[in-house]
């Protein structure tokens, strides 16, 4: 029996509404065609919101000596040379224009005392690169665009789920969801898909990100028969609070070391110095009276290794609460109390000071912070043209966190934002003229509309079965525990028999209570891309046989130069994930000598 | 572990009522934990918005003991082991289910304020604004947009019939930002009088009283909007300010 459902038709349709989203939704419409915008919660609310240190661009307001190439390089070390040359080029170069086009939509960054947008100093930037408003930057962004955007003609469909993508042969034509308020299913038709869907973070334990990432424009893609790269590579954010429990996994900035804030173990020491890789020898201070002065003269300094870049950071911190040297909830110590002055850390960090004195009583300007390593962003996501944000399928474009590649192994703070502003922009602006472009009939298949919505429904229909909220909690232990920091062979595989495992069970899910705003069901469905991305990420860790970035195994613990050429990319084929190793874009010899100019 | 009770309004837009939960609490938890635990135990199907968890997305407003709050910012240990909790959804706003409301007159608010009119760059294509002068705008770009102002807001709490000329204090201190923003040239008098109805606030601080951001929007929003809208009558007054720029404005 045919299930009665909505239909809406946008030339564009544009899945999630953070930064990129957004950014991607106002583009296409600037190009004059119809949009829809989709997200999981209300407008706004996105996880964009939490970004807090800042917006990576090589604007020069506070170093004129900084300019794109020398943010290229940054980025591609952070990365350890494993980023898309291209998208690494062109993020470089066009995040000083959508910072100052944001600025004139209307967002208020910090100054510098010539009245330009200030910049501040964040792990892996040569220089002080990062815009910023106090250590709310994200929620600046988001609206910002979100104000901006809601005068461009675009539809909104706040509170919808998309579950599946639909397909005419090859290309995407559209999606199948349901609103979150009713539990009604709704059809969009669309001449291009723009997935701007963030991350995975859902599937582990301790992660600094909510609900929404469970992955859903990753699995969305792989469904669809697009490629995902790099889906090994899972970025441990190092300093987010450890106690009490329940907040454990909330995010710490990086502006509070990028503002002079400090590592200590419970020794004292600042323990960073002990952790300085041959990679970044060159360029990071070996004594604390270096470190210190690096933060007012650039030039005859070097930078401090509490500004290594985020994986070197995290490693650094497991390996001190390892050897007994932690916390006594089992994080490190970050102290700026004893480094910068009350006011300077209230006016620049305000939400560092009223997290931890309303979560943890603790006086951030009076003691020092206990932070530990939570999961935080996924460098992989869809394999996509640079240039254009088009996956490996046609009609359907990738950009933000959910796309691949940008950031390589690893990916520097303050380059989220950034990237989320350029290749929105780019994802809009390709799939407006891709749909501008579109020959024939748009054609929505009935039936694969039906299947979609039967198996959407079966959780509510079913007797007896499992709890969704059991399954979650198992996987993101499994995920924890098996597929973290430091990953080996046979935790990988045990992964992957548990993920197996989990996978057979959340066919069995069952909830009650209808349809209307009903949370289990939410969960229930979420399970599907939350196992398919749990899978693809203990694949890709499996494959990779070296340590890179966010990617660190015990049983092969160097960096392997023969693995550096080479991308791990996962597609669905006959109903199974199939992994293969496909060479990188080679780097033109104008850019790689950018790399042999200085140590 | 503590263990307390929790009362927490089940239902929907035909009516409902209370459910007793006992579920306990861990060191540290706030009350949106509590109510994730329940989910996972007792009750499913229990409907709550949330996204951040850290007070940064405003999604989980409800009323926490009558008082209107973020869950996720209400910490358990305010409360005695074995007190009754009641959670229940912020009240103004017609309601969904259980804990969740529809809040989309607060969109439609939005969609209607009229956006920042940019004045032209300084010569070299570049825009200067002093800290000093960003300073009181930022602090309303403070907003989380959680809409516990607008469900504390008597006049869209009481006045059903006043609602389509009101934007309440969540768009008085967005007006307030605009106005205050170096960089804009907009006249919004007629619209500040006329459809956000400014006027109909009698200054009660019901919505400075439970903004999580601790925004003065009494003080520093809407107060200074009214005066402006006063002096705004004058446009004399009126161009002189947009041509000084945003200096010297009353605290």
């Amino acid at each position: 029996m045919a299930t009665a459902y909505e239909t809406y038709e946008h030339d564009v349709l544009v899945i999630g509404a953070g930064g990129a989203g957004l950014r991607a939704a106002i583009e296409a419409a600037a190009q004059g065609v119809s949009v829809g915008l989709v997200c999981k919660s209300l407008l706004g609310k996105a996880h964009t919101v939490m970004a807090e240190g800042g917006i990576a661009a090589a604007l020069g307001n506070v170093w004129p000596e900084d300019n794109w190439q020398v943010h290229f390089r940054d980025t591609m070390r952070g990365g350890k040379m494993l980023n898309n040359w291209r998208m690494a080029q062109l993020h470089a170069q066009e995040a000083p224009e959508r910072v100052l086009e944001l600025e004139r939509w209307g967002a208020l960054f910090d100054r510098t005392k010539e009245g330009l947008i200030s910049q501040r100093d964040f792990g892996g930037h040569r220089y002080a690169r990062l815009a910023h408003l106090g250590d709310r930057t994200g929620l600046e962004m988001i609206r910002t665009l979100q104000y901006h955007g809601i005068h461009q003609g675009i539809d909104v469909h706040m509170e919808c789920n998309v579950q599946r993508l639909l397909k005419d042969g090859d290309r995407v034509t559209g999606a199948v969801g349901y609103w979150r308020k009713n539990g009604e299913m709704v059809v969009f038709k669309a001449k291009a898909v723009v997935l701007a869907t963030g991350g995975i973070g859902k599937a582990w334990k301790v992660t600094s990100n909510s609900w929404e990432y469970t992955g859903d424009g990753h699995s969305l893609a792989l469904w669809a028969g697009a490629d995902l790269i790099d889906m090994e590579f899972v970025q441990f954010h190092p300093t987010h609070m450890v106690w009490p429990p329940s907040v454990a996994g909330l995010l710490v900035t990086e502006g509070v070391r990028g503002d002079g804030g400090t590592l200590r173990n419970n020794k004292g020491e600042r323990f960073m110095f002990n952790y300085i890789p041959e990679f970044f020898k060159g360029e990071t201070a070996d004594n604390e009276a270096e470190a210190d002065r690096w933060y007012h003269d650039k030039k005859n300094n070097r930078r401090t290794p509490d500004l290594l870049p985020r994986d070197e950071v995290a490693r650094a911190i497991r390996s001190e609460v390892k050897a007994g040297r932690g916390s006594p909830h089992g994080g490190v110590f970050l102290d700026i109390c004893s480094r910068r002055p009350a006011d300077y850390i209230r006016k620049r960090l305000p939400s560092m000071y009223h997290q931890f004195k309303e979560l943890a009583g603790v006086d951030i300007t009076k003691e020092p912070m206990e932070v530990g390593p939570a999961q935080h962003y996924v460098m992989g996501g869809v394999r996509v043209d640079a240039d254009t944000t088009q996956g490996t399928v046609a009609g359907l474009f990738a950009a933000g966190e959910v796309a691949g590649g940008m950031h390589g192994s690893n990916r520097l703070g303050g380059n989220s934002l950034s990237d989320l502003l350029v290749f929105g922009r780019r994802a809009g602006l390709y799939a407006a003229l891709y749909a501008k472009n579109f020959s024939g009939q748009l054609v929505v298949d009935g039936a694969q509309v039906e299947a979609i919505v039967r198996e959407s429904l079966e959780p509510l229909e079913r007797s007896g079965g499992e709890n969704p909220y059991a399954i979650q909690a198992e996987l993101q232990e499994t995920m924890q525990n098996l597929v973290g920091i430091i990953r080996k062979e046979a935790e990988l595989k045990d992964a992957l028999t548990r993920i197996a495992a989990l996978k057979e069970r959340a066919k069995r899910v069952r909830v009650d209570g209808g349809r209307v705003y009903n949370s289990g069901w939410h969960t229930a469905l979420d399970l599907r891309s939350l196992l398919t991305v749990a899978e693809c990420s203990a694949l890709a860790a499996l494959e990779r046989k070296e340590s890179r970035g966010g990617h660190t195994r015990e049983d092969h613990p160097f960096t392997d130069d023969a693995w550096g050429k080479l991308n791990v990319v996962l597609r669905l084929r006959d109903g199974r994930v199939q992994v293969s190793r496909e060479p990188l874009p080679e780097m033109p010899a104008e850019l790689k000598a950018l790399f042999q100019e200085r140590k | 572990m503590p263990t307390f009770t929790l009362k927490v309004f089940r239902g929907g837009p035909a009516g409902g009522d209370f459910r007793d939960y006992r579920v306990e609490a861990d060191e540290g938890m706030v009350v949106l934990d509590v109510i994730h635990r329940i989910q996972a135990t007792q009750a499913p199907d229990l409907a709550c918005r949330w996204n951040c968890k850290a007070g940064k997305c405003g999604s989980c407003s409800a009323e926490v003991n009558g008082t209107p709050r973020l869950m996720c910012m209400t910490r358990m240990d305010l409360f005695q082991p074995g007190d009754t909790v009641t959670v229940t959804p912020i009240r103004t706003f017609p309601i969904i289910r259980d804990l969740v409301t529809d809040v989309s007159y607060n969109y439609e608010k939005a969609r209607q304020v009229p956006p920042l009119r940019l004045r032209p760059p300084d010569a070299d294509g570049r825009y200067r604004m002093m800290q000093e002068d960003v300073d009181r705008a930022q602090e309303f770009h403070k907003c989380i947009e959680c809409f516990l102002c607008q469900d504390v807001c008597h006049v869209i709490r009481d006045h059903d019939e006043l609602k389509r000329q009101f934007a309440g204090p969540r768009f008085f201190i967005k007006i307030a930002g605009l106005e205050m923003h170096p960089l804009d040239t907009r006249d919004r008098t007629e619209f500040v009088r006329a459809q956000a109805g400014i006027g109909l606030c009698n200054i009660t601080k019901c919505c400075t009283e439970v903004c999580p951001e601790h925004i003065h929007i009494t003080d520093n929003g809407i107060i200074p909007l009214k005066e402006r809208m006063a002096d705004n009558f004058d446009p004399i007054v009126w161009l002189l300010r947009k041509f000084r720029g945003q200096r010297g404005q009353p605290a």
